[in-house]
């Protein structure tokens, strides 16, 4: 509709008198005409597109499918195409790191938990999903907590540096999430308060982590947090990881937070006042409520960033996915075989990214058609 | 911004705070933060006690005692901290610079064709967006080092281009530029004029027509620029290696191409959804008023999509200068990498070489978005 709309400056194709007897070749032939070829310059260019993609994507499929070798012991079975082989004699080490083989079932166990409640919180039609919401934030961290750590109800324990690979991503960015949510939230109150100390020290806070980049605020998790807490205060790597990510995502969620609260009408406000609710009893019942139902898009764009975001702890020594692939690589018998390595993350983070952005999308869609 | 203030201030008035219990918060607010202050103060120092340190930025002045694996910069081992904070920081503006420039490029381009008339077109660029949009930055970077770079043949196989251009294993071999005696002045000018131009058309009280001329100059100074240039540089394969011309290791084009093309992504959108941003009837009226598709997008979508681009371009271009330190994974020598890896470990001054890298950051982070704001300022709806 909106593309017909677009071309109508340009001479259109002439109106089938009775459109809805047009049979499927009329319907696909003026598809066609009006999408591929509405004008010279867009033929053009459809044509050039087909050209590229001709050279293109054929040497692409050869290397991805028809020449790659899918299993194998070392990289000696593989030729011409990709070596999946690599990946394929790999993936528990990419998905679970050095976790024991024989407690993987906890890492399982785990993530369909969290992933049932998340699916629970985000379905459109759940009348309990603000449930769920407060479970993934309450119940659901002591659940994964105690599974994965272990050292209770029978279950042997299992170090911090053991953990690692895909699972360790989603960990760290539920993690930050639960911290960072909170935190978010008492920040952009604070920096719309009308208290100067309170504004003054919210918004020095946000601007200085929006500030410098998520690298430099690892770092200085790293280093600067133990020496920051009493001597003697043994500091977990993966909880100074998860401290210097849920600070430095807060600030950002803090200014979606924020206008997601500029959003509200101004007369919802007043009339909570009117009604004699107090300042925390109107955000708490009706103003952040309607935000949050605004910002969610913007929160899951952030959890996209984040999750992406969390590779980075490659770097400071963690091994997560991209770090294990990083240690696969040294392996004498896989040597050279990065690309198969680094293509195989990308397809992992590409679905669970697009995934997340396609309901973000949706979720705007609702909220656009709720306006109206 | 006169909505926020309104908003705060309209909720102040609607929950009245006596002003001894707004007195109040506050203090037991800023008590509090400066008690958690105190304790981590506390503990730093005795920390640093501890080892026998003091918080002390004076380790800057004595010598480093590392090289730097690549630069713009004349930087040795004997030179200091300080110079050794220099040289990786025109590292981290080497590479941002380079990135922005193509980032802007390339994102300009995929905005284009995500806007095109043609679905195919549409539909492939808008592939790639989401393909680059959709996974990590720092994969995509070590992908360009280790599955691309890393895996290019030896100098002599190397990909060359017209014989003037080489990719191998070793890095991208350029033409580069011989001076002759006036070519560092010229250059000098050449910059200068282009910052002056505007400058001196903008606040010398001249008729705006008169000084139409003072565009001549750049342009001048260029061909004079390029006059006096004795001849280039043109890399040659001797035995193993090239010789001649200049080299960009692979850690900078990896890092360019991985920095430039994710921004791209970011800033296609923010293109397309800008000039879709721009209400339909302003086309329409445009096409009633008998202008032609050109005219149109030059005098009446442009003007109303860069009003909406610029405070998100700004964004952009400060993601990406922080996302240069993403380069530290591939061992590029830029300030994070070079500050908080190899100089945190030779001199064990966690503090101050943190509180450096946050200051720098913060710095450049500030004079860019005053700088972009001032631009955003000339750019803004004009409403009267």
């Amino acid at each position: 509709m909106s593309s017909a709309e677009t071309t109508s400056v340009v001479p259109t194709v002439p109106r089938d008198p009775s459109p809805e007897l047009a049979s499927m070749t009329t319907i696909a032939r003026r598809w066609v005409r009006t999408n591929l070829f509405g004008s010279l310059r867009s033929g053009v260019v459809t044509l050039l597109t087909v050209a590229l993609l001709v050279v293109l994507v054929p040497p692409l499929l050869r290397w991805f499918v028809t020449d790659a070798v899918f299993y194998g012991q070392s990289r000696k079975v593989c030729g011409a195409g990709a070596c999946w082989a690599f990946v394929t004699d790999r993936v528990e080490m990419f998905l679970y790191g050095r976790y024991p083989v024989s407690e993987r079932w906890r890492v399982n166990l785990a993530g369909l938990v969290l992933a049932g409640f998340a699916i629970a919180a985000a379905w459109p039609r759940n009348p309990r999903a603000v449930l769920c919401v407060v479970m993934l934030v309450t119940l659901c961290p002591l659940i994964a907590g105690t599974l994965l750590l272990g050292g209770a109800f029978g279950l042997s324990y299992i170090p911090t540096d053991q953990w690692g690979g895909l699972s360790l991503n989603v960990l760290l960015t539920y993690a930050t999430i639960v911290i960072a949510l909170p935190l978010g939230i008492v920040l952009a109150l604070g920096r719309r308060s009308s208290l100067p100390v309170i504004r003054w020290l919210c918004t020095g806070f946000i601007e200085l982590l929006r500030g410098v980049p998520l690298l430099a605020v690892l770092f200085m998790a790293m280093v600067m947090l133990p020496m920051f807490l009493p001597e003697g205060t043994g500091f977990d790597r993966l909880l100074r990881a998860i401290v210097g990510l849920s600070l430095f995502v807060a600030a950002y969620l803090a200014e979606i937070v924020r206008a997601g609260l500029q959003g509200v009408d101004k007369g919802q406000y007043e009339a909570s006042a009117s009604l004699g609710l107090s300042f925390w009893g109107a955000h708490r019942l009706v103003v952040l409520p309607q935000a949050f139902r605004l910002t969610v898009p913007g929160i899951v764009n952030t959890v996209i960033d984040l999750f992406k975001d969390t590779t980075l702890v490659s770097i400071i020594g963690l091994f997560d996915l991209l770090g294990i692939i990083g240690q696969a690589l040294k392996d004498p018998n896989w040597l050279g075989l990065g690309r198969e390595g680094y293509v195989f993350a990308a397809v992992v983070f590409f679905i669970c990214c697009y995934a997340m952005s396609l309901y973000s999308r949706s979720v705007e869609r609702r909220i656009a058609q709720a306006r109206h | 911004m006169a909505r926020t203030k309104t908003t705060s201030g309209s909720n102040a008035a609607l929950w009245p705070m006596k002003s001894s219990h707004a007195l109040l918060w506050q203090g037991v607010v800023l008590g509090v933060a400066l008690l958690v202050l105190f304790w981590f103060g506390h503990n730093a120092a005795s920390h640093l006690a501890r080892r026998n340190m003091v918080l002390d930025f004076s380790f800057l002045w004595r010598p480093a005692g590392f090289a730097m694996p690549f630069q713009i910069t004349s930087f040795k081992p004997t030179d200091s901290y300080a110079m050794a904070l220099a040289a990786a920081f025109s590292n981290t503006l080497l590479v941002s610079a380079l990135g922005v420039v193509t980032a802007t490029l390339l994102g300009l381009a995929l905005g284009v064709m995500r806007l095109s008339t043609s679905w195919l077109m549409r539909s492939a660029s808008g592939g790639i967006v989401e393909l680059i949009r959709n996974t990590p930055q720092l994969l995509q970077i070590v992908f360009w080092y280790v599955g691309v770079l890393q895996l290019l043949p030896q100098a002599r196989q190397s990909l060359s281009l017209g014989g003037l251009f080489h990719l191998n294993i070793r890095g991208l071999f350029l033409p580069y530029p011989l001076g002759g005696g006036w070519t560092a002045t010229l250059a000098a000018l050449l910059v200068l004029s282009l910052v002056l131009v505007p400058l001196l058309r903008r606040f010398l009280p001249m008729r705006r027509r008169g000084s139409r001329w003072l565009w001549l100059v750049p342009p001048v100074l260029f061909v004079a620029l390029v006059e006096s240039l004795s001849g280039w540089s043109i890399p040659t394969l001797k035995g193993f290696n090239f010789v001649g011309g200049m080299v960009l290791p692979p850690e900078l084009v990896a890092l360019w191409v991985g920095l430039s093309l994710y921004s791209a992504a970011f800033i296609a959108e923010i293109v397309r959804g800008s000039v879709e941003g721009v209400a339909k009837g302003q086309r329409e009226a445009a096409y009633s008023l008998g202008l032609r598709p050109w005219p149109t997008l030059r005098l009446v979508i442009l003007p109303q999509a860069l009003r909406v681009m610029i405070p998100q371009m700004t964004n952009q271009y400060l993601n990406l200068i922080k996302s240069s330190s993403l380069g530290a994974a591939i061992a590029y020598p830029e300030i994070v990498q070079i500050f908080a890896g190899t100089v945190l470990n030779q001199s064990g001054r966690a503090i101050e070489v943190m509180v450096i890298l946050m200051g720098v950051f913060l710095s450049v982070n500030l004079l860019a978005s005053a700088g972009l704001a001032r631009l955003n300022a000339r750019f803004a709806l004009k409403e009267r």
